[in-house]
């Protein structure tokens, strides 16, 4: 009988298939362009990217 | 979080230390990896996701089992742990954004008519498919099969969603409602106490007792919520970070989005050429997957077999995850993003979700057995 060990290396290969994607897909990260470890405090403004926020 | 994963968990066998050690270290190994590699911030942010996912895998929480055993059997008290949950994290969230001068941001959204028809149509879908927003993202990491297949769908969903929102907020809609300050947090506490007293007076007495479980799960989920507002700057969230994946999806596919009235916006379109683990929802989306993993192996939960369901059951599944993620772009949120995290910050559209969600959800519980994802009574 198939187990959950099937569909949760599906899961895995899903996760992994996304970010060997977004490699491919996305600019290189910059590591001295980052912002403040914590938002709190940090006198940055928040960035908006939720569900809730209409496109800006 | 599903009675089946419940169920199964509980007779299969137990892993072995050197997997548990395995599996603690290498969650804790990609926690670094990225906070190393990409940012502190965003290597926090993942080890909130794992917690998440920890937390509701592991403690059995969510929000479709608590609505449809309310809906079922009268039982409300995991939807009275849920509104427990949004009431710590508001009595934080509300003096925190008060007074953090741009820096923290709401969920707050208008209530408008696609607004609450997407709420009533993911209420619906959420039953059908058992798995909301996080819900999703928990069964995929747990290797649910339905949860699994729906989650691609979701986040094509949601990408369609989005691209489409202003066209559908033209139909309608009010100016955003919020309710802020001393006053804001008493109007929220006291609506929440009220809708928890009333269905709590409903409830037959043996049902009225909230399990330990759902407490612990409920305020462990609150600090979690509370420290994503703190790292991140916004409240946690779902959606957004699924459909841009399906975005980045279509970019690499060849598509333009650059004259997307949603995805072409200056915002949208850095977010696209950026990595994914820079962005929030993405990074949290992640880690509810890996936590709810962890869990399910921890406990040797992967050996449960496979559910044989008909064909019009998986077809259902797909409909109602590509459903799932196109309707919470209209609601402005799912269950995470307008529910949780609108009510526990003030945005009136938060609790228009809350009934109009809870109405497509009594629909939802009938449909289920119809389109063969469980038995029919």
């Amino acid at each position: 009988m198939r187990t959950r060990k099937l569909t949760a290396g599906l899961t895995l290969a899903f996760v992994l298939g996304l970010l060997i994607l977004d490699q491919a897909q996305s600019g290189p990260v910059n590591r001295f362009q980052q912002p403040a470890a914590i938002a709190w405090g940090s006198n940055e403004s928040a960035g908006g990217a939720h569900c809730a926020a209409l496109p800006q | 979080m599903s009675h089946a994963s419940a169920t199964g968990a509980a007779a299969a066998p137990a892993t072995s230390l050197l997997t548990r050690t395995g599996l603690l270290a290498g969650a804790l190994v990609l926690v670094l990896a990225v906070a190393m590699l990409v940012g502190l911030r965003f290597g926090l942010l993942l080890a909130i996701g794992l917690g998440f996912g920890l937390v509701l895998e592991g403690y059995r929480f969510g929000f479709a089992g608590p609505w449809r055993r309310l809906i079922r059997e009268g039982d409300p008290t995991g939807t009275v742990a849920q509104l427990v949950s949004i009431a710590v994290v508001a009595l934080v969230a509300f003096p925190l954004l008060a007074s953090s001068g741009g820096e923290l941001i709401g969920a707050h959204a208008p209530v408008g008519f696609a607004m609450i028809g997407g709420a009533f149509v993911f209420g619906a879908c959420m039953q059908v498919v058992m798995g909301c927003g996080s819900g999703t993202l928990v069964n995929s990491g747990s290797g649910n099969p339905v949860s699994l297949l729906a989650l691609p769908f979701f986040a094509l969903g949601s990408f369609f969603g989005a691209d489409h929102l202003l066209w559908w907020t033209g139909f309608g809609t009010l100016p955003t409602v919020v309710f802020e300050g001393t006053l804001g947090l008493l109007i929220t506490l006291a609506a929440l106490a009220s809708v928890a007293a009333v269905l709590m007076w409903r409830a037959a007495p043996e049902q009225r007792s909230i399990p330990r479980r759902y407490w612990i799960a409920a305020l462990l989920l609150a600090g979690l919520a509370v420290l994503n507002l703190v790292v991140a700057g916004q409240p946690w969230g779902v959606v957004y970070g699924l459909g841009l994946w399906a975005a980045k999806g279509a970019t690499v596919l060849g598509a333009d989005l650059s004259g997307s009235s949603f995805w072409g916006t200056p915002g949208n379109m850095e977010r696209l050429g950026d990595s994914l683990l820079t962005d929030v929802t993405s990074l949290t989306n992640l880690g509810i997957i890996g936590g709810a993993f962890l869990v399910a192996a921890w406990r040797g939960g992967f050996s449960q077999g496979l559910p044989k369901l008909p064909a019009r059951a998986w077809v259902a599944t797909v409909i109602a995850g590509f459903l799932l993620g196109y309707s919470s772009r209209l609601a402005f949120g799912c269950n995470v993003g307008a529910f949780f995290s609108g009510i526990s910050t003030g945005s009136l559209h938060g609790w228009a979700w809350f009934v109009a969600a809870f109405g497509g959800a009594f629909y939802g519980v009938k449909l289920r057995p119809w389109l063969g994802l469980e038995a029919r009574s």
